[in-house]
């Protein structure tokens, strides 16, 4: 295999946490197939307009059915990840603190498939402009946590032309291995997602990025990439926020991004593994997007890559790694870095849910603020290059206006600086509430 | 069930800052103990004062003002322990108490307390002490372990320097141009301040701040290079380019305050280039003051000058925004 310079980015942090970022628990765990008796499946699961819930109680429904509508160009349609009965269409609470519309079914385990899905062909053969509908209608939508619906990224604003598509292997997130998983056990469904995304968008270059903390994925995807048109796997250094879209971008083509501008802007395109992988799955097969592979680590007894149907409930993913290993203080669901706390372990596990993380009482423990000392280990550890306690200090004071002109609009809400705070200042949050105020006060 | 919610990131490093001020004290412990072993008890005596009051004040001042006592977080006892390191061991040991009292109360804690003195307190203190008793601060005795005990006050290298320097101008008669050798002054084998002598005490030190993470090596590294260059520009007996950078270097409390007192992360700039800035001008300031300046010992007064312009150089040096590119270029 070629050795390949590696490339990296300004600024970042090495999360060492319980060695190896959390990450030896599950790196080596075969991805596992688990169905839970009931699945909630939220209407809101990508960013956008939620879509519009076209069943009701007492119907039944079959794997793959349009049970939520896109009523919207910037809305994706929701489809049921089992078959069986509808036995609620309700809000349910979900990350955030959010309310969504939710269709709770009940798995009658026959796993019938809805009629009429049929795949479209190989990705090198099929008709170039059926591809991005096909990814509409697929419901696809980023899966490294954004949730940006991926047939929007795809459609080129008039006068952008894109050059390059980075598939995002870097998984720098701390416990999460969702990814690298996929990679070992999946590759050839990556490169024809890629290659189906070069097709449609007539993209010359498609790279795959990984970190070298992976030799073994980088391995992997590098032989299914052989003999592919285009295909080239990049080696990054291993750095967190490697994986943040802007960062993958200056690593691996060198340009940055303009401030407030899109990847597009400069001809990228950055989507994560997971979505090419269900791209593949939405050409080839015609299957929409149903289930994930969704890592569950931390304190539960059996540590596991699961690959659950879309809906599946924190809980009913827990008891298929054998429950909570300690009494459980926190869940993150992401990873450690930028995931979300549930509030209960009621809510699904969505299109964008790549990590469960259960904490104990010791790690969920809230450490004390104490008074900043300079160090700037923030700005330097900081890879929008912003200067976090000043900021914090400006926020203080409530100078919003102060804190935009020292450019908190391009923070990434990486968490780096809080990470690296000796202090233990919560640097991150505070950027989170001044650019929410600073959204505000512009609308 | 009942969970708790936070915002991200729920992982941190083991980074704190009672770890930084404890792994500051370590590393100035080899220097300490050497100055111990060359300048006798007196100087553990000097170092117990000096720690035991910045402590003290720092406990009496914010109890009395009803404020949270933060003497744990260790950067009172390091502060403490700088200030005796500072002062030579002749003096009488009141004078290190008074340094404590003055850098943890007036410097530090009239201003805001940790993080938001904008000079260096005990750099302050060893200024103030200077000002206020010179015969006390400048009590220099030869080390008494290498058998040179009887000289009372001795000239400590660079006043060596001074004079002798100053001798070719003069009258060569009065003055005893004593010359240090580079293995006497790498040792310690010289007269000086309790913490400043040994250098290979103090490179250690260095070394472990280096691998613990606690400062790079930009500061020390320049400031030094930046003394031996303007030194060796200007510091020549016979004009320009003729002075002796590796004395300059290995004199006085130069690698001391570079690797110690510079580095203070309170009083200097944020970003690299803020700090390369500061460096080069802690560096030419040491080398004019002791090249024209009327006293011979220049690391104190730059060190404190260039805090000062610390807050001028964060204003106008920011950090390099990622993607401030034209758009479509």
């Amino acid at each position: 295999m070629l050795i390949l310079p590696k490339s990296s980015f300004k600024g970042g942090v090495h999360p060492l946490h319980n060695a190896g970022e959390g990450k030896t628990q599950t790196k080596g765990v075969p991805i596992k197939k688990y169905t839970p008796d009931t699945v909630a499946i939220p209407m809101a699961m990508h960013l956008g307009v939620p879509a519009t819930p076209i069943v009701k109680k007492g119907d039944t429904v079959l794997v793959g059915q349009v049970i939520g509508e896109a009523q919207h160009p910037r809305s994706l349609a929701v489809h049921s990840s089992v078959s069986g009965e509808v036995i609620a269409v309700e809000e349910r609470m979900q990350l955030g603190a959010t309310p969504s519309t939710c269709v709770v079914i009940r798995n009658d385990f026959c796993d019938t498939w809805v009629d009429g899905i049929k795949g479209f062909g190989n990705v090198e053969e099929v008709d170039q402009s059926v591809i991005i509908p096909a990814i509409r209608d697929a419901g696809i939508c980023g899966m490294g946590g954004a949730c940006f619906p991926t047939h929007v990224k795809l459609t080129l604003p008039a006068g952008k032309v894109c050059d390059t598509i980075i598939l995002n292997g870097s998984e720098c997130e701390t416990y999460m291995t969702c990814d690298h998983r996929l990679m070992l056990e999946r590759p050839l469904k990556i490169i024809d997602g890629l290659r189906a995304c070069m097709r449609a968008l007539g993209v010359e270059r498609g790279v795959v990025a990984i970190e070298d903390n992976k030799p073994d994925a980088i391995r992997a995807i590098a032989d299914a990439a052989k003999g592919r048109k285009g295909v080239e796997v990049q080696v990054l250094k291993t750095k967190y926020p490697q994986g943040s879209e802007k960062q993958i971008i200056k690593a691996v083509t060198g340009k940055e991004v303009p401030s407030g501008g899109l990847p597009i802007d400069i001809g990228a395109i950055v989507m994560n593994v997971a979505t090419a992988a269900a791209i593949a799955d939405a050409i080839v097969d015609g299957k929409p997007l149903i289930d994930r592979i969704t890592t569950v680590t931390g304190h539960v007894a059996v540590p596991s890559n699961l690959e659950v149907p879309i809906g599946t409930m924190i809980q009913d993913a827990i008891t298929a790694c054998d429950g909570y290993g300690d009494t459980p203080c926190k869940i993150i669901m992401g990873g450690g870095m930028t995931g979300l706390c549930a509030h209960d372990d009621t809510i699904s596990i969505a299109k964008g849910s790549g990590g469960i993380v259960v904490l104990n009482e010791k790690e969920a423990k809230l450490m004390e603020e104490g008074p900043c000392i300079r160090c700037a280990r923030c700005v330097s550890t900081c890879p929008a290059g912003l200067n976090p306690c000043l900021i914090r200090k400006l926020c203080d004071n409530e100078d919003y206006e102060g804190a935009k002109r020292e450019n908190v609009m391009d923070c990434l809400l990486c968490g780096c600086c809080t990470y690296a705070c000796p202090a233990h200042r919560f640097l991150t949050a505070t950027c989170k509430i001044a650019k929410e105020r600073i959204a505000k006060m512009r609308r | 069930m009942k969970l708790k919610v936070s915002t991200a990131p729920h992982v941190h490093s083991k980074n704190s800052v009672e770890r930084i001020m404890l792994d500051v004290i370590i590393a100035l412990l080899p220097t300490a103990a050497v100055g111990v072993y060359l300048f006798g008890y007196m100087a553990g005596l000097h170092i117990i004062v000096g720690v035991a009051s910045a402590v003290l004040a720092e406990y009496a001042w914010q109890k009395l003002n009803k404020k949270t006592v933060t003497i744990s977080d260790f950067s009172a006892a390091l502060t403490g322990f700088l200030v005796a390191l500072n002062v030579p061991v002749n003096a009488p040991v009141w004078i290190t108490f008074i340094g404590s009292v003055v850098a943890i109360i007036m410097v530090k804690q009239l201003f805001g307390g940790i993080g938001d003195n904008f000079l260096n307190p005990a750099l302050t203190a060893r200024a103030i002490l200077l000002a206020s008793w010179p015969t006390h601060m400048n009590a220099f005795t030869s080390p008494s372990m290498f058998g040179t005990v009887d000289a009372v006050s001795a000239a400590t290298p660079l006043t060596a320097n001074y004079v002798s320097g100053a001798s070719d101008a003069a009258s060569s008669a009065t003055s005893v141009a004593v010359n240090y050798s580079y293995t006497d002054l790498l040792l310690g084998n010289i007269p000086g301040t309790i913490g400043e002598v040994c250098k290979i005490a103090i490179l250690i030190g260095f070394v472990y701040l280096l691998i613990r993470g606690v400062i790079t090596w930009h500061i020390p590294v320049i400031m030094v290079g930046a003394v031996a260059l303007f030194t060796w520009v200007l510091g020549g007996n016979e004009g320009v380019f003729t002075g002796d950078p590796l004395y300059a270097v290995l004199s006085g409390g130069l690698l001391f305050g570079a690797v110690f007192m510079a580095t203070d992360y309170t009083t200097n700039p944020m970003t690299r280039k803020g700090e390369v800035i500061y460096a080069v001008g802690c560096g030419l300031i040491v080398a004019l003051i002791r090249e024209y300046g009327s006293y011979h010992e220049g690391v104190t007064y730059a060190i404190l000058i260039m805090n000062i312009v610390t807050p001028l150089l964060d204003k106008y040096i920011a950090p390099k925004l990622y993607g401030r590119v034209k758009k479509n270029a």
